[in-house]
């Protein structure tokens, strides 16, 4: 007998999940809203796509090879998905200083400074997204209005996205039905036909992604359910209170960060809680938050802030809710 | 525009005043007297927290040393007998005498010396592959090599070596905590008293196992054969389980013992380099 | 649709080899190693000297203490040694060691091929009778056969199941045995229930065993009181507590016995073991034994007398292939990996698994990224990763409030996660480690 044996504590079987294949797995689930956004907005949405995701990785790397002096993990695809979402929060239009400054803040502060993947507590696409928001609100809110397909990247015409014309004009006392013929209809939202963040707009695109990562048990339904029922419910109660201060929750569903916050930021793993119970409390935390600060709030759209709120509980809903215990409720004996 | 400035001074002014009332208040009612000594003793010793003197950190350490009557039984073994004088100053007590101890290594199981026989492919943990099988080797007292040990070590003291795959103790900085003696769980690392340059003579090695299979199981073994209890003419030696130890505060370092161990068990370290080294038996120490 | 257990749980693949592979009777090596230890509770202490003469089946060890079983001789021959022996685990412990002569039996067991179907014994004689003749579970825990057959007073008891699940990917042993001797099987399912008082007895079975499952429930017609239950696949299924939630609905408390809801589990194994321990009065000295893997070039099941060196398995089967990395002492899932095939099979060896080499070894570990896939997978409703942290430092007074006492080490944690940590490793050592702290605490 000259093989020496490998010995090691059970399981001897692991499945062939891996950490790279889920993220590899979230990248494809991205893939038809970043189709859709080329289509809407041209080059411009690749442009800034290549830039937040090369930008992201070569952080990552940099940090770890120079700074941290440890072995890197860029291959692990995580801060491609970074990437990717940051570039998903952005206008189209965006110089592209800001986006790496952006993709410097959501891997150097938000993630690497916690010690990389898995110990970050807060989503670090969105530190950064909202980071530019506060630091740059001029050129992260001018919206380039979808125009088809085209070549030009920072000379696109910019308007107000739907949220941002409700908003307006309900602080100027105007109604909401004469708002809603100023915005495009339902059916153009459901496919991406308005102003907004480069990834946030086609709602038909992230629903795709979002069955997909379900199908590849990437994530479960419960935090996307749980935000968006939450939302409609909110919306929905205010619209039937007062349907001429309030717009209808479909049209909440449909704009803004809504489905993207919903499908890809909300559902990270590692800033979401891990029991389903505590994914739902999250998840209605997100859609309630979202749905104040788009009513009340400064800002028209608020599911940035109200992710990264809610990631602050994650800590506190992993040690309260627990899975039920087999054989718990039993009294023994 | 100065009126909003004036509102807004008074205001902060005002909160600032209240949140001061109600931290002295509180302050006052929730004042828990101390003895004033424990600040004092806290102050000299080493502050590493490590917990070698038995107690969870330095500053239970202090308490205890205020507390008890004598300091019989109670040592820093980091701040050693200077930290220990000054506390007794502080406390007017008598010092007790301690003498200092290093760390050591007792397995010599290098892959040269003793051949692997698997190869382990858990979690990098000691404890994990204790608890799981024998080990790597035949021999199943021997060091595992997953460095528990270094990484119990708070004074950045120990390493493993790629090659040996044994952790080496850096003398310097080893102060003797003896966090590495509880966190292996071989028991192979042992504390024993520092000699002047730090040399050491030891057995390095815990197999228990009879002459043959010991030997059979790594070359360097001790295999009890006794050679060493009758050449030590300071009883320093005693014999249990096929297994030689030498007690260190008996040991007069004459070295007669190693040079009768016929399987080079015996580790003899930073003397100077002998003339004559006892053949066939040459022991590589990676320090 | 089939039954199961309601949370957690995995579905590796399954890999049953030999699951159309016939059981046959490996021959008889020319020495024995038998571990005085083979069981759960005390070792048996030798009753036989260096160089006594013994005959197959003669005792050679008695149960010492309560929980303890006695220990036959697998073979005739000479007693050659009594010593401590490396057993798998690298450790030593004592062990017999025969060299073979012939194969003379002791006279009073029946060795005919004959169905014995009527039960003569009484309660206490099946009890005696079982004690007598070292039986021990076959499923892979050795518990003492006759400890389980006893209900204390005070308790009752109303049903037994019997584990055919065998969710443990590659193992066919318990699947051929419920094949090939069926109505042995269901003879001993009748005796452990007389045994125990109860009139009704439920065999559940995966539904990857369809010819398993239609030969029982074939049988069991003929026999009052059993019936068989399809279960889903689903690992563990083989799990005590989720067997019996599967196929009672009933929920062992945590921290409690099947008994607390009135039950007892069996293996199917044990079962066989039972009838011929009381209607041929045969000891325990021999068991199937499933011989597997991916390039082994003639796995099948084999049954083999307990000391049989696992190297002489090996050979059986077609010898050791040369990409060999692991041998599995047990199921995939929850065996133990050898560090030398030289030892021998125990009582509670269920198979032996071969893993090629890029197969032996773990995957690299990345950092956890909490994607919460180990709690969904546990079947005990505990979270792994919270568990794993808490042991590897050191925290065991929280994780014994996280109930990690009620891990049962099923590994559906560790298989299913994406980063590949090595949770299991580290729970097992809080365990352990938790529950010397909880006995330390009651003896004070």
């Amino acid at each position: 007998m000259n093989n020496i044996l490998n010995v090691s504590p059970s399981p001897h079987q692991q499945s062939s999940e891996t950490t790279r294949k889920l993220m590899f797995g979230v990248v494809i689930a991205l893939l038809p809203a970043l189709a859709a956004s080329v289509y809407y907005f041209g080059t411009g949405a690749v442009i800034v796509t290549l830039t937040s995701v090369l930008a992201c990785v070569a952080t990552e790397f940099l940090i770890q090879k120079y700074l941290l002096k440890t072995k890197t993990s860029i291959s692990d695809g995580s801060a491609i998905v970074t990437g990717l979402l940051l570039a998903f929060n952005v206008p189209s239009n965006l110089p592209l200083f800001i986006i790496v400054i952006g993709a410097v803040i959501s891997i150097g502060v938000a993630k690497m400074t916690f010690g990389g993947l898995g110990n970050n507590p807060f989503n670090p696409a969105l530190v950064g997204r909202v980071f530019l928001l506060i630091s740059f609100p001029v050129q992260m809110t001018s919206w380039p209005v979808p125009s088809g397909f085209k070549t030009g990247y920072t000379d696109a015409v910019t308007g107000a996205t739907p949220l941002g014309i409700i908003s307006e004009g309900v602080k100027n006392g105007e109604s909401i039905s004469a708002l809603m013929d100023k915005v495009p209809s339902h059916m153009q939202l459901f496919y991406g036909y308005m102003g907004g963040s480069m990834g946030e707009i086609a709602a038909a695109a992230l629903i795709l992604g979002g069955i997909f990562m379900i199908w590849r048990k990437i994530i479960t339904w419960h935090i996307p359910v749980a935000v968006l029922a939450s939302a409609a419910l909110f919306t929905g109660i205010l619209w039937l209170a007062d349907p001429t201060k309030f717009a209808d929750p479909l049209f909440h569903l449909l704009t803004g960060g809504m489905m993207l916050g919903a499908i890809f930021m909300a559902t990270d793993y590692v800033t979401s809680p891990m029991t389903p119970k505590g994914m739902i409390i999250y998840g209605t935390g997100i859609g309630v938050i979202t749905v104040l600060i788009r009513t009340w709030g400064a800002y028209p759209e608020g599911v940035s802030f109200a992710i990264l709120i809610m990631n602050a509980f994650v800590p506190l809903l992993n040690m309260y809710i627990k899975p039920r215990r087999f054989g718990k409720e039993v009294r023994h004996g | 525009m100065s009126s909003t400035v004036l509102f807004t001074v008074i205001m902060l002014s005002l909160l600032g005043l209240l949140a001061a009332v109600i931290l002295y208040v509180v302050a006052q009612k929730f004042k828990v007297v101390e003895d004033p000594r424990i600040d004092l003793v806290n102050e000299v010793l080493p502050g590493a927290n490590c917990g070698g003197c038995g107690f969870t950190g330095c500053r239970a350490f202090s308490e205890v040393l205020v507390r008890s009557d004598s300091f019989e039984g109670l040592n820093c073994p980091v701040g050693g007998s200077e930290a220990m004088g000054k506390a007794a100053v502080i406390l007017d007590r008598q010092p007790v005498a301690v003498e200092p101890k290093i760390a050591v290594l007792r397995c010599n199981g290098t892959p040269e010396h003793s051949q692997r026989t698997s190869n382990y492919d858990g979690a990098m943990n000691c404890r994990v592959a204790h608890a799981l099988y024998g080990g790597t080797t035949a021999c199943h007292y021997g060091c595992l090599g997953c460095g528990d040990c270094v990484t119990s070590c708070k004074f950045d003291a120990m390493y493993m070596d790629p090659v040996t795959q044994l952790p080496v103790i850096i003398d310097d900085k080893c102060v003797a905590c003896g966090a590495c003696v509880k966190a292996c769980p071989r028991n192979i690392i042992e504390l024993r008293k520092r000699n002047r340059k730090d040399r050491k003579i030891y057995i390095s090695c815990v197999n228990k196992d009879k002459g043959g299979p010991a030997r059979k199981a790594c070359i360097v073994a001790c295999i009890g054969c006794g050679k060493c209890l009758k050449v030590c003419p300071y009883d320093a030696i005693t014999m249990a389980d096929n297994l030689a130890f030498i007690d260190s505060f008996k040991c007069k370092l004459c070295r007669k013992c190693a040079a009768e161990c016929p399987t080079g068990a015996i580790l003899e370290i930073n003397f100077p380099v002998k003339e004559e080294k006892p053949a066939g038996h040459a022991v590589t120490e990676v320090n | 649709m089939f039954k199961t257990f309601p949370k957690g749980g995995i579905h590796p693949p399954e890999n049953k080899i030999t699951a159309d592979k016939s059981i046959t009777v490996l021959p008889l090596p020319s020495t024995v190693t038998v571990p005085l230890n083979q069981h759960i509770g005390a070792p048996a202490t030798p009753v036989v000297e260096k160089g006594s003469a013994v005959k197959t089946g003669q005792l050679i060890a008695e149960a010492k203490g309560f929980v303890s079983a006695s220990i036959h001789s697998p073979v005739s021959g000479k007693v050659s040694k009594i010593e401590p022996v490396a057993d798998s685990t690298g450790y030593k412990q004592m062990a017999i060691i025969i060299d073979v002569e012939g194969d003379e039996w002791i006279e009073t067991t029946d060795r005919s091929a004959t169905l014995v179907k009527e039960i003569t014994m009484t309660r206490e004689q099946i009890v005696e009778r079982c004690r007598d003749c070292g039986l021990v579970g076959l499923g892979g825990a050795t518990f003492p056969t006759h400890i389980k057959m006893t209900v204390p007073s005070g308790r009752k008891c109303d049903m037994l199941i019997i584990n055919g699940v065998e969710c443990e990917p590659y193992l066919t042993s318990d699947h051929r045995l419920m094949i090939e001797k069926g109505p042995e099987v269901l003879t001993g399912v009748t005796i452990i229930m007389k045994a125990l008082g109860v009139t009704q007895a439920v065999i559940g079975i995966e539904a990857n065993k369809p010819d398993a499952i239609s030969t029982l429930d074939g049988l069991s017609k003929d026999f009052a009181g059993i019936s068989v239950v399809a279960l889903k696949v689903k690992y563990p299924q083989g799990g005590e507590k989720q067997l019996i939630k599967a196929c009672t609905g009933r929920e062992v408390p945590s921290g409690g016995l099947p008994l607390d809801v009135g039950v007892v589990v069996q293996n199917v194994g044990t079962a066989f073991a039972v009838y011929e321990a009381v209607q041929k009065n045969k000891p325990l000295i021999e068991r199937v034994v499933t011989v597997t893997g991916k390039s082994v070039s003639r796995p099948g099941n084999f049954l083999v007398r307990i000391g049989t060196p696992v190297a002489k398995l090996i050979e059986a089967a077609g010898g050791m292939p040369d990409d060999t990395g692991k041998v599995v002492n047990g199921g995939p899932m929850m065996g133990k990996a050898l560090a030398m095939t030289d030892v021998p099979v125990t009582k509670g060896t269920s198979g032996i698994i071969l893993f090629p080499e890029p197969e032996s070894r773990r995957d690299e570990i990345m950092p956890c990224i909490r994607c919460g896939k180990c709690s969904s997978a546990c079947a005990m409703g505990l979270e792994p990763w919270l568990l794993s942290v808490l042991s590897e430092k050191a925290m065991f007074e929280k994780a014994e409030t996280e109930k990690i006492t009620d891990c049962m080490e099923c590994g559906a944690c560790a298989y299913t996660c994406p980063a590949k940590r090595p949770l299991l490793d580290y729970i097992r050592l809080g365990k352990t480690t938790v529950i010397k702290m909880v006995r330390e605490r009651i003896t004070k």
